[in-house]
């Protein structure tokens, strides 16, 4: 498309980089235009971080050229960022004992008088989050704000340092709907005064959203890199897996009609951050997916916490296979059947530094092990696991922190069931996973409800809920704004889902 | 465990050198001491720094489990001299009423108990009140220690004599001729060595060290096992002081003063990691090994005066640790 080599801000040509014997990248080309968004797209291990490290200046390629602006990218992140070259880390780089506005300010803090200029950075502070329609108050402490929040003041740091080309790594994994549609407006007043954006996204429906341009890696090398309007998503996603995508979804099956197994009414949490969750109510069913949606924040991960026992709250009437009871505690629940996959995989689900068996069978030990531990059993229980799970690794032994985010989602769900539970919550079961385990796990998810469990997924992508689930539960700032039941024969439409009040603005819902 | 077609991977010689890191520096000063002093290899000798060394590794077993799982006790020093002087005050108490042997056996019954309820109020101020563990223990440690100076006057409180010669074989006693410390002391090790490798307590602990949030999410009962680390604690402190007391029969104010920091050492020196998550036992044994041997080769030979042991432990603790990180990073 930018075939002039004036025009071009960025150009790699010939890019190549290995970690030891793994080749990651080959033969990179790639030019990108001031006021373009590059989406870069490919599956976990496709070599996307990696080039986006290349470019920021983290890494030096092992072969080829990176130019930018007509001279090479220095292989040093202060000096690139210097030249306009911004990267926003998958991972955060801020500091949660120190407030949001000197987290956007740190290193950069205005001077007055020699002195720093608190009310200034207050002020900019503001105005960078106001950009992104963000309601923070620079004054809170990183540590009080939840992982959404993160990203949004990783983000506006980002813009305040106004770089002019700003690489992204999965910068809406964690985001809602409306904070991924402000992140996009001002992506696109960035762009209209001559920025240039790439950015990684495993959710396709957003690359033909914001990008002018797809380019999709495969086992590091482009395989597609053609303007967005051109191309479907279904192009995209051959390109990433390199073969024609066999339905995602499983086909659903309508649950025999029974009596709930699990019903809450009056359901109220207190939360640090946000409105609480206030009167909330819903039923559980065997053999369904109940799906719930609901902006981060709206207070869907919180209720159900509270019903596996991970919050403190209270319920007007809680019933558990027409039983009347009070609300579980943790270990409680787990023994009534009911599992939760937390959405924090890393900092909640398991641990990083220890073998694959003995994350498998943490929860199943804590609630059925003998004191003595069975290393045999365990490790064929983990090999079981690894078979039907497909969790992908190069031994038992290996730190589940080495893992892919795929294959870490597939341990921790492995995990999760372990104990056979009957009421199965997973929030988020697919973030940060590629498109081939994102299909195992729907598979997964049918089959559960299939074998008569009642399943509840929480998830920020409206059409993995709209394929997968019987009836939809929206939330909206701590309360059920509604449940929605699929037609037998066919699919809700976002529209419809979105018009319960996601508390979207309304021009993205006439769009 | 090896009846399964998943290759392992090859332990590289680098990583088994680094596990084995303690080990090595402990054959080192081994044959260090050998190699400077006609007396260090003797079997009087190495009985001897066994048995002074039984001491510090009791209560060491028990800081590694509390290290293991993220936690700290500074109390543990001014916990020993408090359990010693109680004990030896309920021994003295009840010599008037029943026979030596009964009162010492009930003494050390009290000792155990006294040691355990310390342990369980520095863990329910930690887990419960949910206080820094370092500040609870920091607040024990001070209030023991000053109620033992209150108790002994300033002074110290003894064992009666009758009560001595009862208690003598305590510490000075052999089996086998193994010291009854030492034996005390191994077999404490190899119950630490299982309970931390093969026993469920043990997968909870250095879960805990290595994610409490994650472990709470995986059904493990957090606060319960942490307390238990804590009154393993308190325990192992008690059943240090049993052999303690009968060696010297008597408590003052300083005793134990600075064993908090020496166990801890151990620990570390033996490749626990401070922040938690990862322990052993045995490496913990080998870590009060070397403290041991440092002060016996010193002790021994003239190259250093004997006041330089500290010198040579500080370095070897802040060594020790040095490799840890670096092994952490490969």
């Amino acid at each position: 498309m930018q075939q002039n080599q004036q025009s071009d801000a960025l150009r790699l040509d010939g890019v190549a980089h290995s970690y030891g014997p793994n080749q990651v990248l080959t033969g990179i080309d790639l030019h990108v235009a001031p006021g373009e968004v590059v989406a870069l797209a490919g599956e976990n291990g496709a070599g996307k971080s990696t080039l986006m490290r290349i470019i920021g200046g983290y890494l030096a390629p092992g072969a080829g050229r990176v130019t930018w602006q007509g001279t090479p990218v220095p292989a040093d992140l202060h000096r690139a960022e210097a030249q306009g070259i911004k990267l926003v880390h998958q991972e955060f780089a801020l500091l949660p004992d120190m407030t949001v506005a000197e987290n956007i300010h740190l290193g950069c803090e205005p001077l007055r008088f020699g002195l720093i200029d608190r009310a200034r950075m207050r002020r900019d502070s503001a105005a960078a989050l106001a950009l992104l329609n963000a309601r923070i108050d620079p004054d809170t402490p990183m540590a009080r704000l939840p992982v959404a929040s993160w990203q949004i003041v990783e983000l506006a740091k980002a813009f305040h340092a106004r770089p002019r080309l700003l690489l992204m790594d999965e910068p809406t994994a964690v985001l809602g709907r409306d904070e991924t549609a402000a992140l996009f407006a001002r992506i696109r007043s960035f762009t209209a005064t001559g920025g240039a954006v790439i950015f990684t996204s495993h959710r396709l429906d957003e690359v033909r959203e914001i990008a002018n341009r797809v380019t999709v890696l495969r086992d590091g090398r482009i395989t597609l890199d053609r303007p967005t309007a051109e191309v479907s998503e279904h192009d995209i996603a051959s390109a990433m897996v390199g073969r024609e995508m066999s339905d995602l979804f499983a086909p659903r099956i309508a649950p025999a009609a029974s009596a709930p197994i699990l019903k809450v009414e009056g359901l109220t949490v207190r939360r640090e951050i946000g409105a609480p969750v206030q009167d909330a109510g819903f039923s559980l069913h065997p053999g369904e997916v109940l799906g719930i949606a609901g902006l981060v924040g709206s207070g869907r991960t919180e209720m159900m916490e509270a019903l596996a026992g991970l919050r403190p709250a209270t319920a007007r009437r809680f019933t558990l296979r027409g039983q009347d009871r009070p609300l579980p505690r943790s270990r409680e629940a787990w023994r009534l059947g009911i599992a939760y996959l937390t959405e924090d995989r890393k900092a909640r689900g398991l641990l990083l530094d220890k073998s694959l068996v003995v994350n498998a069978d943490l929860t199943l030990g804590a609630l059925r092990g003998a004191a003595v531990i069975d290393a045999k059993g365990e490790r064929a229980r983990y090999l079981a696991a690894q078979a039907r799970f497909d969790i992908r690794a190069a031994s038992a032994e290996t730190a589940a922190g080495k893992l892919s985010g795929g294959n870490q989602q597939k341990l921790l769900l492995a995990k999760t069931l372990a104990p056979e539970p009957d009421i199965v919550i997973l929030d988020e079961p697919t973030r940060g996973v590629d498109i081939g385990a994102k299909a195992q796990i729907y598979h997964l998810i049918a089959e559960l409800a299939a074998a008569g469990k009642a399943v509840a997924v929480i998830s920020s992508e409206l059409p993995e809920l709209i394929g997968l689930a019987h009836r939809i539960l929206v939330m909206d700032r701590g309360r059920v704004a509604g449940v929605l039941t699929q037609p037998e024969n066919g699919h809700l439409t976002e529209g419809e889902i979105l018009r319960l009040g996601l508390g979207l603005a309304n021009q993205e819902l006439s769009a | 465990m090896s009846d399964t077609t998943i290759p392992r991977p090859a332990t590289s010689m680098r990583h088994s050198i680094g596990r084995m890191g303690p080990l090595l520096a402990l054959l080192l000063l081994f044959v260090l001491g050998a190699v400077s002093s006609d007396t260090f290899l003797t079997v009087e000798n190495i009985l001897n720094v066994l048995t002074r060394s039984s001491i510090i590794g009791i209560i060491a077993i028990g800081a590694t489990f509390v290290i293991t799982a993220r936690g700290l006790d500074l109390s543990v020093g001014a916990m020993a001299a408090l359990v010693a002087g109680l004990s030896i005050m309920a021994m003295n108490a009840l010599s008037a009423s029943v026979s030596p042997v009964l009162a010492l056996l009930l003494g050390m019954g009290a000792a155990l108990l006294i040691g355990a309820a310390g342990g369980l109020v520095n863990g329910a101020l930690t887990v419960y009140a949910r206080i820094e563990a370092f500040i609870v223990t920091l607040g024990t440690m001070g209030m023991m220690r000053s109620l033992v100076t209150w108790m002994s006057d300033g002074g110290s409180i003894s064992l009666d004599f009758a009560l001595r010669d009862v208690g003598r074989p305590l510490y000075y006693g052999t089996v086998l001729g193994i010291p009854v410390p030492v034996l005390v002391f191994a077999v404490l090790a190899l119950l630490g060595e299982i309970v931390m490798t093969r026993l469920r307590f043990g997968r909870h602990v250095t879960a805990i060290g290595s994610n409490p949030d994650v472990s709470r999410y995986s059904a493990i009962p957090v606060d319960r096992v942490r307390l238990a680390t804590y009154l393993l604690q308190g325990v192992c402190v008690a059943l240090a002081t049993l052999i303690y007391v009968p060696r010297l029969g008597a408590v003052t104010p300083s005793t134990g003063i600075l064993w908090e920091l020496e166990a801890i050492a151990a620990v570390i020196i033996g490749g626990t990691a401070l922040a938690g998550g990862h322990g052993r036992v045995w490496g913990t044994v080998v870590g009060v090994l070397i403290l041991g041997l440092v002060a016996n080769i010193l002790n021994l030979t003239a190259f250093f005066s004997p006041h330089l042991n500290g010198l040579f432990q500080g370095a070897i603790i802040v060594i020790a640790v040095l490799l840890q990180r670096k092994r952490a990073a490969a």
